[in-house]
């Protein structure tokens, strides 16, 4: 039997763990180092690289992604030496798509087109906003203005460019949300990643929110006044959303995320860094050593840099299909779901959320509506295995 | 035996905290009863076998051995009662049993309401009374105004009341002199057939139950065949002894003395409060004056949240009655939560001693439904039925009138609180009795509903007067009022755990704050649901429940996965939690804290 795995791609992610400074909104695994050995590091992805391509032999690699952290303080060559290690382990897909995230400061733009020039063809821009006052108050080291000269250097150096903006700010109102993307729009992207500020446990602003510091945060009608604009705005403009904050002109999208969603397989390397790897017909989450120096270190003296791997129920291995699909336009795949679970679809639950207009279903396909995106949580929630 | 004239039999009257219990361990001291090394701090609490009998003990008896200044030796049986309002009946018939009380009333306080209710019941038995003014040890005691205060509020000489500290021992050998000098010896005949009366009993898991009994007449003796006069049953006593407070045997007990008795009684029901106790043969002719068995007054309905452990549940309930006779149960199928329990309890205090007993001895987690007060139902056809639980309300149509039970309720209060106070009766339809004043304190005596009452009004008393007001009240009767029961309809549906019976004149005013208290109760869900209340057919308040428009978690790649579904899953086990009506998830709190009225 065909591994559900292929049904979504295969990928490859790089964590790089630096950042010049962290953000007090992020819960990614960043560390602000003031002397980093690009060397060691590069000898390590080359070191972890070759343990997971031993354990996924056979495989077309559809996308590599180098995410962070701040993958664009990486220098050039150690990314290169990663992408010339590739043909070595896994047969390429011709339109091989490979992305790095990278902050839009004048520095970085400088290296932009060294990066392209080593093969990298997407670059994802965090610019987050486009007024410095709020730029300051996530935290963030670049202007508005540094931002919009290093998105279009970006488009200069590369076909495929997304850049991130948050919404649902502090004292953020509608009509300003509504200004600040079309004014996004108006530079005609081709990608657009637009989060609604998250509140999460273990940050600065977590820490704040708690004891009560963080005013001005929208209450849930106001977010989702901005939620539905931005729908709005983005489809008008030609971007539709094909994934809850994700926009893209058709053939835009992102393939590396859509493995995610996908429910593909992802190799993941680099300290924090998770992965999902089908081996002998079982799917396994791995997740890294989090810390920079111990992953370096394990991963030099010859282990795998592995902290954890679990594998994965087929309980488990369902909710993650059924909340990683539904975000998507795609939708999830009835047989794929009575495939993973082993066990009948619970078509009463479906049957109960179609009516109440938050699903439809097409052709062995479930896919929220519009207004079943916005409450996914509740939905997923609701078609979770008891 | 014991000379009459030598016994004296007491218990003692007092608020909560006014120093009953620390009174008792002076006494115990003072009279050697307990070896100084093995005395601790309040030993009639603290004793195993309180624990034993868990929370309907009603009667800590001790048996203390006095010599008093005239240089004669006497035995002063005490019997300590609970002070609160649930078990006013225990206090009762433990009165009956002695002939006299001591009142205490801390010096620093003054006369509260649990001490009046107390001290009535003292004055029903025709027992003499000894005041005793406690705390005088601290620089607030005013003993002079608080003496004035029983004068005036309760009535009774207070000019020789013994003044003390518990606490430090100020006046307890005055408090035994006076208990000898005071209180009336037992009268009884030891030649006479056996007449003694059943004050209580319970359940002992190694001696099975055990008597409490007081000796009229005649003598009990290990070995005698005793009849029940009320049930007719005989049983071969194994035990007889008193309480010194651990239980000693002892040979016989006659007349005035206290004491207990085991005969292979199975369990508790098999033996009825206030019953008389004669010999099989030769006994007594007449019996003394029976009490009243003490019903159940607030009912509610007790499911286990999770439906298979109804079982587990039905185990402990019968666990917990064998125990405990004024606790009531009968199996109940309720649309919305399935099998369980309707139960009833004596007063609120019983019903949450006994829900958290089962929740945590157990460990069955428990969706209580509103507590409800026994109607009487007319019906057109002439018959009487008692109504426990609103859901089993006959049609309208058929039914002639509907009586509810009725409290005196009496009320201390400090002055300034005094205006909030009647406005809480006068909304809870109280019609008021008395209003009278002692120093600063105000007294007031509501007729009230009992189903006013039973739910949250001690909660509004004690957070509309701070805690400076006390509360006690005694059922009075029933009357017939105008009552109709209100449905809870959550998306169209009835919830009949919801119903509740109303007054017409104050329904829309419940209607309209439970819909509001369901509204912020009920999470909200994918759909909008509407939350009515509805007399009959007709709806008399409405709320809408907004959908729920964003829940979505913004970020989630790869990294995210793990992280993000342990939180859906935390999710679903929230919602497993909470009950399912319908399409909705009502939280069990739900069900009591939509009955809870703000203001």
């Amino acid at each position: 039997m065909l591994e559900d795995w292929r049904l979504g791609g295969f990928g490859l992610y790089i964590h790089w763990p630096f950042c010049e400074s962290k953000c007090p909104y992020c819960d990614f695994n960043s560390h602000v180092s003031r002397s980093i050995n690009q060397e060691a590091w590069r000898n390590a992805f080359l070191t972890a690289l070759e343990h997971y391509a031993r354990e996924t032999p056979d495989r077309v690699l559809n996308s590599v992604y180098f995410g962070g952290g701040t993958p664009s303080l990486m220098d050039a060559n150690v990314v290169g030496s990663v992408l010339e290690a590739l043909p070595g382990h896994w047969a390429l897909a011709n339109d091989l798509e490979i992305t790095l995230e990278a902050n839009p400061s004048s520095v970085e733009a400088a290296r932009f087109d060294e990066y392209r020039s080593i093969g990298v063809n997407r670059i994802s821009l965090g610019i987050q906003a486009l007024n410095d006052p709020d730029l300051k108050r996530l935290g963030r080291l670049h202007t508005a203005s540094a931002a919009l000269n290093a998105l279009e250097i970006a488009r200069s150096s590369f076909e495929r460019v997304n850049f991130d903006l948050i919404y649902a700010r502090q004292d953020q109102s509608l009509e300003a949300w509504r200004e600040e993307l079309q004014r996004a729009l108006s530079f005609a992207p081709t990608h657009l990643s637009l989060y609604q500020l998250t509140i999460e446990q273990g940050t600065a602003f977590g820490d704040l929110f708690d004891r009560g510091k963080l005013p001005g945060l929208p209450e849930e009608d106001l977010a989702a006044d901005m939620y539905d604009a931005t729908q709005e705005l983005c489809e008008a403009a030609g971007l539709p959303a094909y994934e809850v904050s994700n926009h893209a002109r058709l053939g835009q999208e992102s393939r590396h995320n859509l493995t995610y969603w996908r429910g593909g397989d992802y190799v993941g390397i680099g300290p924090g860094a998770h992965g999902r790897v089908t081996v002998g017909g079982h799917r396994y989450a791995t997740v890294g050593t989090p810390s920079p120096n111990d992953w370096l270190k394990e991963v030099a003296s010859g282990a795998s840099g592995e902290m954890q791997r679990d594998r994965l129920s087929p309980e488990d291995h369902l909710g993650e299909y059924l909340m990683m699909g539904l975000r998507t336009n795609e939708g999830v795949d009835l047989a794929r779901i009575e495939n993973i679970s082993r066990k009948p679809i619970k078509h009463n639950k479906i049957k109960d959320l179609i009516d109440i207009g938050m699903l439809e279903m097409s052709s062995g396909t479930l896919r929220v509506t519009r207004r079943g995106r916005a409450v996914l949580n509740s939905v997923t929630t609701a078609l979770l295995p008891d | 035996m014991t000379d009459l004239a030598h016994i004296r039999n007491f218990s003692i009257v007092a608020h909560i905290d006014h120093g009953k219990s620390t009174l008792a361990d002076r006494l115990i001291q003072e009279t050697k009863t307990v070896a100084d090394r093995d005395m601790k701090a309040q030993m009639l609490d603290s004793m195993d076998i309180e624990r034993e009998r868990g929370i309907t003990i009603k009667a800590q008896t001790v048996r203390l051995e006095y010599e008093a200044d005239d240089g004669q030796n006497y035995i002063l049986n005490l019997i300590d009662t609970p002070g609160h309002v649930d078990f006013a009946y225990e206090v009762s018939r433990s009165m009956r049993a002695v002939e006299g009380s001591l009142l205490v009333v801390d010096s620093t306080q003054g006369v509260e309401a649990q001490t009046l209710a107390n001290v009535y019941q003292a004055i029903d038995a025709d027992h003499e009374i000894v005041p005793v003014l406690n705390k005088i040890d601290l620089p607030a005691a005013d003993c002079d105004r608080v003496a004035e205060q029983i004068e005036d509020v309760i009535g009774i000489d207070a000019s020789g009341a013994i003044q003390v500290s518990a606490k430090t021992g100020i006046g307890i050998h005055e408090v035994l002199e006076a208990i000898v000098a005071h209180l009336p010896a037992p009268r009884g005949t030891l030649d006479a057939p056996l007449k003694a009366m059943l004050v209580d009993s319970w359940y002992d898991p190694y001696l099975g139950v055990v008597v409490l009994v007081r000796i009229m007449d005649g003598k009990l003796r290990k070995g005698d065949r005793i009849r029940m006069m009320q049930t007719g049953a005989v049983y071969p006593v194994d035990r007889v002894g008193v309480f010194r407070p651990g239980m000693i045997p002892v040979d016989e007990l006659t007349p005035g003395e206290i004491g207990f008795i085991t005969a292979s009684i199975k369990q508790v029901r098999d033996t009825k409060v206030g019953d008389t106790i004669t010999t099989e043969k030769k006994g007594c002719e007449t019996p003394l004056p029976g009490f009243k068995p003490s019903v159940p007054v607030v009912f509610c309905g007790l499911f286990p949240v999770d439906s298979n452990e109804f079982e587990d549940l039905r185990d402990a309930i019968e666990k917990l009655a064998l125990n405990d006779a004024s606790f009531s149960h009968e199996m109940e199928t309720s649309a919305a939560l399935g099998f369980g329990f309707r139960c009833g309890f004596l007063g609120l205090l019983h019903l949450e001693v006994i829900r958290d007993r089962l929740e945590r001895e157990y460990d069955i987690d428990l969706i209580t439904t509103a507590p409800s007060v026994v109607y009487h139902i007319h019906m057109k056809d002439g018959e009487t039925r008692e109504l426990h639980n609103p859901a089993d309300m006959p049609d309208p149509s058929h039914v002639e009138s509907i009586d509810e039970p009725r409290i005196k309720a009496t009320i201390l209060v400090p002055d300034e609180f005094l205006g909030d106070v009647l406005k809480l009766c006068q909304d809870r339809r109280g019609i008021q009795l008395d209003l009278t004043y002692a120093g600063s304190r105000a007294m007031v005596v509501y007729d009230l509903p009992l189903n006013e009452v039973v739910f949250d009004f001690y909660d509004r008393l004690k957070s509309v007067t701070k805690g400076y007001a006390s509360f006690d009240y005694q059922l009075t009767g029933y009357r017939a009022d105008n009552l109709v029961k209100m449905q809870i309809l959550v998306n169209d549906e009835p919830v009949d755990a919801l119903s509740t019976m109303v007054h017409r004149d104050r329904a829309e005013m419940r209607g309209r704050a439970m819909v509001e208290k369901l509204k912020d109760l009920i999470p909200r869900h994918m759909f909008k649901i509407p939350i009515q209340a509805a007399i009959g057919g007709k709806v008399i308040a409405r709320e809408t429940l907004s959908a729920l428009r964003k829940d979505v978690t913004a970020k989630c790649y790869g990294g995210d996965a793990t992280r993000k579904k342990k939180l859906l899953e935390k999710q679903k086990a929230g919602k497993k939690k909470m009950r399912q009506f319908g399409k909705v998830d009502i939280p069990q709190e739900a069900f009591i804290s939509a009955l809870k009225l703000d203001g």
